[in-house]
């Protein structure tokens, strides 16, 4: 019996062999590195929430921090302000994806960054606990708090930028929330939590900055028709347009009328400014017609429109459709029909304009430190478009100052600043639901060093009655004022 | 001068009480450091836990000493470091369940069936000096095997947990009766076998190149072997019945030499997990696991989704090379952490280095559980201890097998290290019976045999041997079929060798005729290698190579004393092969009265 007990004690070794090679391919192979990254694996969340996390700093101010606490998961993330900075830090969930900063640079703020790796090494070396490296925001705070007093109970978003640099002043979104709810430690209390932000009608946790349902930009897309119509070089804003009290666009029997259905310049024909001034539909509807719906996508797009961004979340691209028939052109170009558009979008329009027609690709984060403070990452603005010329811009921006000082945009007006604004206010298309106010400004007009757009849902506290004008303009103007103040 | 001295060979308990030290070692500081990982500082009742684990291994050694000399030394330490180490992962794992608030409190429970496994274990040891006794309850084992096996099904004591009825419950405590079925069946395929080797080897047909034995012979041992698994999967336990199907298939391929045996083997498996695939819905279930563990659809489901298997899967991958370290993984996110599961458990905490120590310990339990096999000379022993052997390792194969997805989960669990006293203490019983089985292999001559003789001596006993060459040379002891004729040798050979480890009297008379005629018939013994009477009668073979040396060297050697006479009979002779394998003879057994 010897030679088969022989026999079978290479085949009980060959077995060991497969499992150790087995053991060896799953633990230590290319299986380990998919399982470690598996979103469903608890243990690498419990790793993130043992770890020393970095903060999210704005001005000097932690508007996120981690604290050390006598639990298992080691560290507590705390929100100072929760809801005013909410669509900037995002959340930071044992349960659920994290969002926003602390999503987009996660990296950074657990520490295991590329940037951080030197510091990594020498905390190998001393023994110290992993920290994680912190990241500075370029959000300025008065902005920020002036934008969410402003908006008061209303729903909208406000979103403010540095047209130099593309640097995120302000961002603020309402209905907001605290994430500190979502930052617990106990899992039912956390999912409760994210049930009752679901469940809320007003949808606290859409950053509507950024993303969300968005909105027909409504008149303030007529800084777009007329930036293609001045780049078109055939018209000067001294131009003659038509501006008849009613088009019908070819194709349709239903008539474009001017806000309220008033007269535009003279009955026939107004000079662009004044088109611009008094926000007539009807002259930039037919031009709009004339010049094809090629021509005022192609423009849209080099403002931003249907392209991707990151800022570093992930902006929703606004939407200019492509493939309009003329009635679809006539009501796109005052920003109806299928056109939409976040407030970043249409900061960064009045960014180009007001950066001499030079688009700076928006950004939030300043700085990126390791655990020591030492800079590990600065922001660098680049390019990100050249929608027009400078002469348009030039142009462009003293029609717009001439909106909010004898136009619609009145009650922009800042003592001592010259505004260049304009105002929006775009119907719903539902029956009962008030339109959206809009206004988009950058001051001062000779040096600007604000862009800002505010959208209010519904009209806000004037409902039925809202205009951009009454009820987008006055936060317009008290965020710029935050900004040039301070 | 005719001088045979081989020097007693060391057999290892010096050495033994170095390996259990380092075995208490590793078990004890494992519990420390899980102690100090977890709560920064010592456990409390270590010294408790030093002095139990110590304790038990001082007794089992000394138990040793006194029963089981010769015993392999390296068995012993490794199960017990095994089991150290299962009771430390069991009880870090309970810290982290308390602190969930959940149900804890198994490493005190597994700690007193350690115990109590030890206690069997020793008691195995003390009364069960030759592990041929079992030999006698061969059909006992076989009755009391089976109604272990279908007591789960007793509509009173039965009880059935997550769908699989496989305990069963006396006053309180529950026990699995399939684990010391285990032992019971193996001790009666063992002797089955042994009984029968040559009809199941030679009789039958051959086909396709195969010899395939008889329906007669095959029958009851299918039989009760179907019934065993039948039970089995009716009270869904297919692990165990897996198990007992390699247990059988590799008994029986080592009895008999054949690998028709291994094909039919495999065949059958191939059927049975078919049909099983085909009929029941769970084992369906389990194959879906197995193949799509990853897939979003199957991690959810519940019951029968992959959720225990990804969770083990993403602790290994969280261990690493390296591991966490004891305390710093999170192995109690695996449901049945501390049981089905612990090897998971120890993956994350231990690494890929842990695991593979593991592993290697097992393995060589299982290789010294061979090697006794391959180096005690009766038919039986080597079946029992390579019964045993593969049993551990097969269940360790396929555990693993499971939780590396190597192969779908069966729901069997470490032997040592899973916290279970059911299967604990049918392991330690185990490891007793290989432990005097490894005694008996590697036992030394008796001090009688080797002595120096005067050449007058040796050279009536050489005439004396051929004497008996002549009469024996027939056909028929070619063909190694002469037991018959051998039968009055070897009764007289009986007659003059009591059941005695020393059975040295005929030589310490030199002297008379009879007693050189005794020599003669001595050295015959060896020249035979009838193993049934080697309790001193016979030259160890061994000692003279070495522990599981070339037998073949020896019979050759033996040859060249004995001049011609065929290296040995016995039924397993078959002409070309030189091989002694040392088969106890049945007839031969029945004349000496045991």
């Amino acid at each position: 019996m010897n030679s088969p007990l022989r026999r079978l004690s290479v085949v009980v070794l060959a077995m060991f062999v497969l499992l150790m090679g087995n053991a060896t391919w799953v633990q230590y192979g290319p299986p380990a590195g998919a399982l470690n990254d598996d979103p469903r694996n608890v243990r690498t969340i419990y790793r993130e929430f043992g770890r020393d996390r970095g903060p999210i700093v704005v001005a000097g101010d932690q508007v996120a921090y981690s604290e050390p606490v006598d639990d298992p998961f080691g560290f507590q993330r705390i929100y100072t302000d929760g809801p005013l900075y909410a669509p900037v830090t995002g959340h930071f969930s044992i349960v659920f994806q994290s969002t926003g900063v602390e999503r987009y640079a996660n990296d950074v703020l657990n520490g295991t960054d590329a940037s951080l790796l030197l510091q990594r090494i020498q905390q190998l070396f001393t023994g110290g606990s992993q920290q994680g490296g912190s990241v500075e925001l370029t959000i300025d705070p008065a902005a920020q708090q002036a934008a969410w007093d402003l908006l008061g109970d209303q729903r909208g978003a406000v979103v403010a930028l540095d047209p130099r640099t593309g640097a995120i002043l302000a961002m603020v979104s309402k209905p907001s929330y605290d994430p500190s709810v979502l930052a617990g430690h106990s899992t039912s209390a956390v999912n409760q939590a994210w049930q009752e932000l679901l469940e809320d009608p007003d949808d606290p946790m859409v950053n509507r900055t950024i993303a969300g349902d968005l909105y027909p930009p409504g008149s303030t897309f007529k800084l777009v028709d007329l930036a293609m119509i001045l780049e078109s070089g055939e018209y000067t804003p001294d131009s003659e347009v038509p501006a008849p009290t009613e088009y019908t666009p070819p194709g349709t029997s239903t008539p474009i009328r001017n806000p309220g259905g008033a007269v535009c310049g003279n009955g026939t024909t107004a000079t662009l400014t004044e088109a611009l001034r008094v926000s007539c539909n009807t002259p930039f509807s037919s031009l709009a017609v004339q010049m094809g719906a090629d021509a005022l996508q192609e423009q849209a797009e080099a403002f931003g429109f249907n392209q991707d961004l990151e800022v570093p979340m992930r902006v929703t691209p606004s939407v200019f459709p492509s493939d309009l028939n003329d009635p679809q052109l006539a009501q796109s170009a005052i920003g109806q029909f299928d056109v939409r558009a976040t407030p970043m979008q249409m900061a960064m329009v009045s960014a180009a304009i007001a950066n001499d027609g030079v688009l700076m690709t928006p950004y939030l984060v300043a700085t990126e430190r390791g655990p020591n403070l030492d800079v590990t990452g600065t922001a660098e603005p680049t390019v990100f478009s050249r929608p027009i010329s400078a002469a348009t811009a030039s142009m462009m921006t003293e029609m717009m100052v001439n909106v909010v000082d004898n136009g619609t945009g009145y009650p922009a007006q800042i003592a001592g600043v010259e505004v260049a604004g304009k105002t929006g206010t775009a119907q719903s298309g539902i029956e009962g639901v008030a339109p959206s106010a809009w206004f988009t400004a950058f001051a001062p007009a000779d040096d600007p060093q604000v862009a800002v757009a505010v959208v209010v849902e519904e009209g806000g506290d004037l409902g039925n009655e809202a205009t951009g004008s009454r009820v987008a303009a006055p936060i317009a103007a008290g965020v710029i004022q935050a900004v040039l103040g301070s | 001068m005719a001088t045979v001295a081989p020097t007693r060979p060391r057999a290892g308990r010096n050495a033994e009480i170095g390996l259990l030290l380092l075995a208490l070692v590793v078990g004890v500081s494992a519990y420390a450091i899980v102690g100090l990982n977890l709560s920064g500082e010592l456990p409390p009742d270590l010294w408790r836990h030093l002095a139990l684990l110590a304790g038990m291994a001082v007794v089992l050694h000394l138990a040793l000493r006194w029963r089981a000399p010769d015993a392999d030394p390296v068995m012993l330490p490794l199960v017990i470091g095994l089991n150290g180490l299962g009771l430390a992962m069991i009880a870090r794992i309970d810290v982290s369940l308390e602190s969930r608030g959940l149900t804890a409190g198994f490493a005190g429970r597994q700690l007193t069936w350690t115990i109590i496994g030890v206690a069997l274990a020793v008691a195995t040891i003390v009364l069960l000096r030759d592990h041929r006794m079992l030999r006698r309850f061969t059909f006992s084992a076989m009755v009391a095997g089976l109604v272990l096996l279908c007591l789960p099904m007793v509509p009173v004591i039965g009880r059935e947990i997550n769908g699989a009825r496989l305990w069963i419950g006396v006053g309180g405590m529950s026990f699995q009766p399939a684990e010391l079925a285990k032992i019971l069946l193996a001790v009666f395929f063992a002797g089955y076998f042994v009984t029968r080797r040559d009809a199941l080897t030679l009789a039958g047909t051959k086909m396709l190149g195969l010899r395939f034995p008889r329906l007669s012979d095959l029958f009851p041992i299918v039989l009760i072997w179907a019934i065993s698994v039948g039970v089995l999967v009716v009270e869904r336990d297919l692990g165990t019945s897996l198990l007992f199907f390699g247990l059988f298939v590799s008994m029986l391929y080592v009895a008999t030499e054949k690998v028709s045996w291994i094909v039919i083997g495999l065949l059958l498996v191939a059927v049975g997990v078919v049909f099983a695939y085909l009929t029941f819905p769970y084992v369906a279930a389990r194959f879906d696991v197995w193949l799509h563990a990853l897939d979003p659809e199957i991690f959810n489901r519940d019951p029968g989704g992959s959720g225990q298997l990804v969770r083990g899967l993403f602790g290994l991958a969280a261990g690493g090379l390296m591991g966490t370290g004891l305390g710093q993984g999170h192995p109690d996110l695996v449901p049945y952490a501390n049981s089905d599961f612990i090897v998971a458990s120890l993956g994350e905490e231990l690494g890929l280095t842990g695991l593979l120590a593991i592993l290697i310990m097992y393995l060589v339990v299982a290789q010294r559980g061979l090697r006794a096999a391959i180096g005690v000379r009766d038919g039986f022993g080597k079946l029992l201890a390579a019964g045993f052997a593969f049993v551990i390792a097969f269940q360790v194969f396929v555990v693993v097998g499971g939780v590396t997805r190597l192969i779908p989960l069966t729901g069997l669990t470490m032997p040592f290290m899973a916290a279970g006293g059911s299967s604990l203490v049918a392991n330690w019983i185990i490891v007793a019976i290989m432990l005097r089985v490894s005694d008996a292999a590697r036992r030394p001559a008796p001090s009688g045999a080797g002595s120096v003789v005067g050449n007058e001596t040796a050279a009536i006993a050489l005439a004396d041997l051929d004497r008996h060459a002549a009469r024996t040379s027939s056909p028929r002891s070619l063909f190694g079929w002469d037991h018959v004729t051998d039968a009055e040798t070897s009764s007289s050979s009986a007659v003059a060798h009591e059941d005695d480890t020393f059975a040295s009297a005929p030589t310490e008379h030199i002297g008379t005729r009879s007693d050189l005629a005794a020599i003669a018939d001595d050295r015959l013994t060896q020249a035979r290698g009838d193993t049934d009477l080697d309790d001193g009668a016979g030259m160890s073979r061994e000692r003279l190579d070495g522990p599981g040396g070339s037998e073949r060297g020896t019979s050759e050697r033996v040859v060249g004393l004995s001049r011609d006479i065929p290296a040995a009979s016995g039924p397993d002779r078959t002409p070309s092969d030189p091989e002694v394998t040392g088969v106890i003879d049945p007839d031969e057994e029945r004349g000496t009265s045991r």
